[in-house]
């Protein structure tokens, strides 16, 4: 069972709010869905590595040489921004 | 006018000059605009761009040049995957006016092989989940059964195909979410190898899973866009070029894993599937019983491991660089009331377990342990395919449920218990019709070893050709 501490701890980590409800609904789903992992503690894991890939691919690199950009391209994702000073991202203060 | 049901119908109709490609296309819009307030499988058009493709297949055609096998084809789109120009939503209220600005790569290829995008499909918010229910612009319905869901993710893709709206369409698919549909609305939907197709401009829900793949109407049509959109490519690093494997002939052997005819399963429809596979014997194949134990623990490690994946991709919607924002003027309050307002339910589920098994002092015992569980998943099969060619299951343990009917979580992740640990081992796999049980389409899934895409298809060809 999740605590409420902790689940104000996690929302805070993922930066997501939560109102009342959605609080207690959450804690009382998650900790079903957790309960339900506790089946992988019935196999024996010790003697294999765990993998977070499964191409095959190793090291994968490419020459550290400039590309160019159509600078439509750059234009059109910076029309994107919600918020933006000329050529720049505007973002909030961070330092009070 | 009549529209075609396959590509090969469709270019026969357009060389043979029975309809050009600008009737062709505006038949299939004008089918989607009367029926779409209904099923609601499109979200946008791109009507402009279809019907300029369209313009000049067919100054191709009258100036008797040869088309390509997909040449003025119209297709559809998932709204996950990047087309220049056209908004691109992944079923989100975060990015409900985010115009793509550039193209992904299978997109490009597309447009290069002559593909007439008539639009967008609805699915599940950022494909996550596995009825099409989750999406914030609406539920979508099977056409079979307006009460039902069409399955998910990519259930606007399965439901255009399904409909008719289009002959071909591109889904996704991380844990199920091309097959599941495909089996839900009676078509086919193939997930390639992991690696197999660009990934480059497919929004991200879970990297090491994504994939990208075709619903169409047959194995023809399948294989015809997978021809297209396969292949390395610079911008997605963990993409591969497959070379040629074909299967050397019909002494092949199939595998029928029982941890797939368990629990949970609905009777009918395990009869069906047994026959379906049955029927394997007549066709050459040798029927061998496997066993896949650790499958029972790729629901819960794919869990674990989809959802720490969606959380660190989730967190890119700032309220910053993209998409919707709150435009709080303190960066915390920002990031939180942006992310509360702009994601949906099952967004914020799956990023706070995703949050909560990487945290500190649970990382070991959710995220690592699964990851080691996922080796032993994939060892398994590669000792399987020791033994056997490939692998026949049910797609789905259950034909389509009715909308409305799975509210807990839970329930609704177990629809895709057939289909995960496919992704999990990053094999290719296709979901075939194979008939139906109270009026319901059930699907069959192959199963192939890794980068044996091309003989996965092939195995689907004899049954198709069987079946007909």
């Amino acid at each position: 069972m999740i605590s409420k501490e902790q689940m104000e701890h996690i929302a805070k980590l993922a930066r997501i709010e939560l109102a009342k409800e959605e609080k207690e609904k959450l804690t009382n789903e998650l900790s079903s869905i957790l309960d339900y992992f506790e089946k992988l503690n019935q196999i024996d894991t010790s003697k294999v590595g765990p993998i977070n890939q499964v191409t095959g691919l190793l090291n994968i690199t490419r020459g550290d040489e400039i590309r160019s950009t159509k600078s439509e391209i750059r234009n059109k994702i910076l029309k994107e921004a919600p918020s933006k000073k000329g050529d720049y991202y505007k973002v909030p203060k961070i330092l009070e | 006018m009549d529209l075609p049901k396959t590509i090969s119908e469709a270019r026969e109709g357009l060389i043979k000059k029975k309809y050009s490609c600008l009737e062709l296309t505006k038949g299939y819009l004008s089918k989607i605009k009367k029926e779409n307030k209904n099923l609601n499988d499109f979200l946008n058009l791109t009507e402009k761009l279809a019907l300029e493709q369209a313009g000049k297949i067919d100054d191709k055609i009258s100036s008797r040049s040869k088309i390509g096998p997909l040449e003025g084809i119209p297709m559809a789109i998932k709204d996950n995957i990047l087309i220049e120009g056209y908004k691109t939503t992944a079923g989100s209220k975060i990015l409900e006016k985010y115009i793509a600005p550039y193209d992904a790569t299978i997109i490009t290829k597309l447009k290069e092989a002559g593909v007439v995008i008539l639009g967008k499909t609805n699915l599940d918010e950022f494909a996550m989940g596995s009825s099409t229910e989750n999406s914030a612009y609406g539920v979508v319905k099977n056409p079979l059964d307006i009460n039902r869901v069409p399955g998910g993710s990519s259930g606007g893709s399965a439901v255009a195909v399904a409909a008719n709206h289009c002959l071909a369409a591109l889904g996704s698919d991380t844990g199920g979410s091309i097959r599941q549909p495909a089996a839900f609305c009676g078509i086919t939907g193939f997930k390639p190898s992991y690696g197999a197709v660009s990934r480059c401009g497919l929004i991200a829900m879970a990297s090491s899973l994504d994939q990208i793949g075709p619903l169409a109407n047959n194995i023809e049509d399948i294989q015809l866009i997978f021809n297209v959109i396969k292949g390395k490519d610079f911008l997605d690093s963990t993409s591969v070029a497959l070379g040629k494997l074909r299967n050397s002939g019909r002494n092949l052997r199939v595998g029928i894993p029982k941890e797939f005819f368990g629990q949970g399963i609905d009777l009918k429809l395990r009869g069906k599937v047994e026959k379906e596979i049955n029927g394997f014997s007549n066709l050459g194949f040798e029927i061998k019983e496997i066993s896949l134990p650790c499958s029972e623990y790729a629901l819960a490690v794919y869990y674990i491991i989809m959802t720490a994946e969606v959380s660190a991709n989730l967190a890119r919607y700032d309220g910053i660089k993209y998409g919707f924002s709150k435009k709080e003027r303190n960066l915390l309050e920002n990031y939180l009331k942006t992310r509360a307002a702009g994601l949906g339910e099952e967004p914020r589920r799956r990023i706070m377990l995703g949050t909560y098994v990487l945290s500190a002092g649970y990382r070991d015992a959710y995220y690592n342990k699964a990851q080691k569980v996922r080796a032993l998943i994939r060892q398994e099969f590669e000792r399987v395919f020791k033994e056997v060619d490939f692998i026949l299951t049910p797609t789905t343990p259950t034909p389509a449920f009715k909308i409305g009917e799975r509210k807990d979580p839970l329930s609704m992740y177990l629809s895709d218990i057939y289909t995960v640990p496919v992704n999990l081992a990053g094999l290719p796999a296709i979901s075939l019709p194979c008939g139906k049980i109270d009026g319901l389409p059930i699907g069959l899934q192959i199963i192939g070893p890794q980068f044996k895409d091309d003989s996965v298809l092939e195995i689907a060809q004899i049954y198709e050709q069987f079946h007909q």
